[in-house]
């Protein structure tokens, strides 16, 4: 499955101004590995000890993975999965 | 210089102070800290936030700028109420109602735009935005409107009518935006990346919350710098209620106030309680819900603060509550009927989580309780609109007499 990841702009000096990234998986892990796999550093930025850092949230199609089945959520060909910080917003 | 740098909460990096938001290297929230060292004199520092100016100015030394920056519309100095009537209503010892819809835009949000918009000013933004529940977009296109910025609000578009027009009328670009409050902050979080433009509440977030702190200050300053016993506040992102306890806690470790941090008991919608499910199941982080509740403007089911909201109801020996939308309407009426003052959903929320812990006696006649009420009644009629009847009559005594009940019998 050919799915595009959007990098967040915290994370661009990584992928050298890369914006988005077009990588093969069935699911958001297997996607997200083939980007850690293609920019040094970013796996570091994004998870600690295997798991996504607590204020990272994942997207896919603008569904937050938590409401799906975690970083095992499955992804489809030309789905969009979008990384950004958990911290904006509130009231 | 009081403001020093930004700083990660969670990895404790320092950043300069600038318009960035996120840790950089863990992603965790930035946070405005402070030298205090030249504050070390707590008496005349009480003189001199006395001789200040009517509104959150007069904290400047615990805000984000070196000096009095330019503003349009000022926030603050709202009344500090003590409602007897509440008090005996519920057997609690001391309830003081801040009532903080006596601001510009008639919500606690004129406190947290009049400091990210003098920032954005400061740091040369030209435009201003917010993902907002409706609250932050009145307050963004009103402040926007006196600093003649332009601004560009972006709201779900379920919002209520009375929201929608109170931000329209300043002359802002207004965006509704398909989807619920969640949806609306990714787009933003998204399209800060776009634009140079000061989203209030993503990347001049960490000034913007500065702005909270002031709901601290002015308590305790209303109260002759003392502190309650406890608080109740209501927790959407968690940002208010973390940053009230910090307030209390900067005045604390300068010797302004003295004394122990407030338990903190946090309010939610029971249709949108991800930080109170996370506190009854002792986790440490909130899982997501989707929100759906009639107090729209906590309806914030991913909680950027959560976590943080959490510590400060666990350390404080607190705890954060839920209230059903039926409580809501009570605790609207409630307020209304025995303070005189009408609050929008979240004050029902708040006021129905006050009513919950005085009954279960977890609130009792030794305490003095500050409730935080954050926004207007006006602003979400569709609320009390099912509780309110009129007595439909002729223009003749007659019709009055057989129509309308009639009170106090002794003539005067």
């Amino acid at each position: 499955m050919a799915v595009t990841v959007k990098i967040p702009a915290q994370l661009r000096t990584l992928t050298g101004n890369e914006a988005e990234a077009e990588v093969e998986g069935t699911s958001v892990a297997e996607a997200l590995e083939a980007v850690y796999a293609r920019y040094d550093g970013l796996r570091d930025r994004i998870t600690e000890n295997g798991e996504l850092r607590r204020f990272v949230n994942v997207y896919v199609g603008g569904e937050d993975i938590r409401f799906g089945n975690g970083l095992e959520t499955p992804v489809n060909d030309g789905d969009e999965i979008t990384i950004l910080p958990a911290v904006a917003g509130g009231a | 210089m009081p403001a020093v740098a930004l700083k990660c909460k969670e990895c404790r990096e320092e950043f300069e102070l600038g318009a960035s938001y996120v840790c950089d290297r863990c992603f965790g929230p930035l946070e405005v800290s402070y030298d205090h060292s030249a504050l070390d004199d707590p008496a005349e520092l009480r003189r001199k936030i006395q001789s200040g100016p009517p509104s959150i100015w007069r904290y400047l030394d615990f805000l984000p700028f070196d000096r009095r920056p330019r503003t349009g519309l000022d926030a603050g100095f709202t009344p500090l109420i003590r409602s007897e009537r509440l008090a005996e209503r519920l057997g609690v010892g001391e309830v003081w109602v801040k009532n903080d819809a006596a601001n510009p835009t008639h919500s606690f949000k004129d406190r947290v735009v009049n400091v990210a918009v003098a920032k954005a000013r400061e740091l040369g933004f030209e435009v201003v935005a917010c993902a907002s529940t409706g609250n932050l977009a009145n307050a963004v296109a009103a402040h926007a409107a006196a600093a003649g910025l332009d601004s560009y609000v972006f709201v779900p578009s379920d919002l209520e009518e009375q929201k929608i027009l109170a931000t329209g009328v300043y002359g802002t670009n207004l965006v509704a935006v398909d989807g619920n409050y969640d949806d609306v902050n990714r787009l933003c979080t998204e399209l800060s990346a776009e634009h140079p433009w000061a989203f209030v509440n993503v990347n001049l977030r960490p000034y913007y919350a500065e702005g909270s702190k002031t709901l601290a200050f002015e308590v305790a300053e209303q109260l002759g710098f003392e502190l309650p016993d406890r608080v109740v506040c209501p927790v959407a992102s968690g940002s208010l209620f973390t940053k009230i306890a910090r307030g209390f806690e900067e005045w604390l470790e300068l010797g302004i106030l003295e004394g122990s941090l407030p338990s903190f008991h946090g309010a939610q919608a029971e249709g949108c309680s991800p930080v109170a499910q996370a506190f009854d199941a002792g986790h440490e982080i909130c899982r997501p819900v989707r929100p759906d509740t009639i107090a729209k403007s906590l309806a914030i089911g991913n909680p950027a603060d959560g976590v943080f909201a959490l510590d400060v109801a666990r350390r404080t020996e607190g705890s954060i509550e839920s209230v059903t939308d039926e409580d809501i309407v009570d605790g609207i009426r409630l307020l209304a009927s025995t303070t005189g003052i009408f609050t929008e959903t979240a004050g029902g929320v708040t006021t129905a989580v006050l009513a919950k812990l005085a009954e279960r006696g977890d609130i009792g006649a030794d305490d003095r309780v500050v409730l935080y009420i954050t926004g207007e009644g006006l602003k979400t009629l569709d609320a009390v609109r099912g509780i309110v009847s009129t007595y439909d009559v002729e223009p003749t005594l007659d019709s009055f007499n057989e129509t309308v009940p009639v009170a106090g019998t002794e003539r005067v």
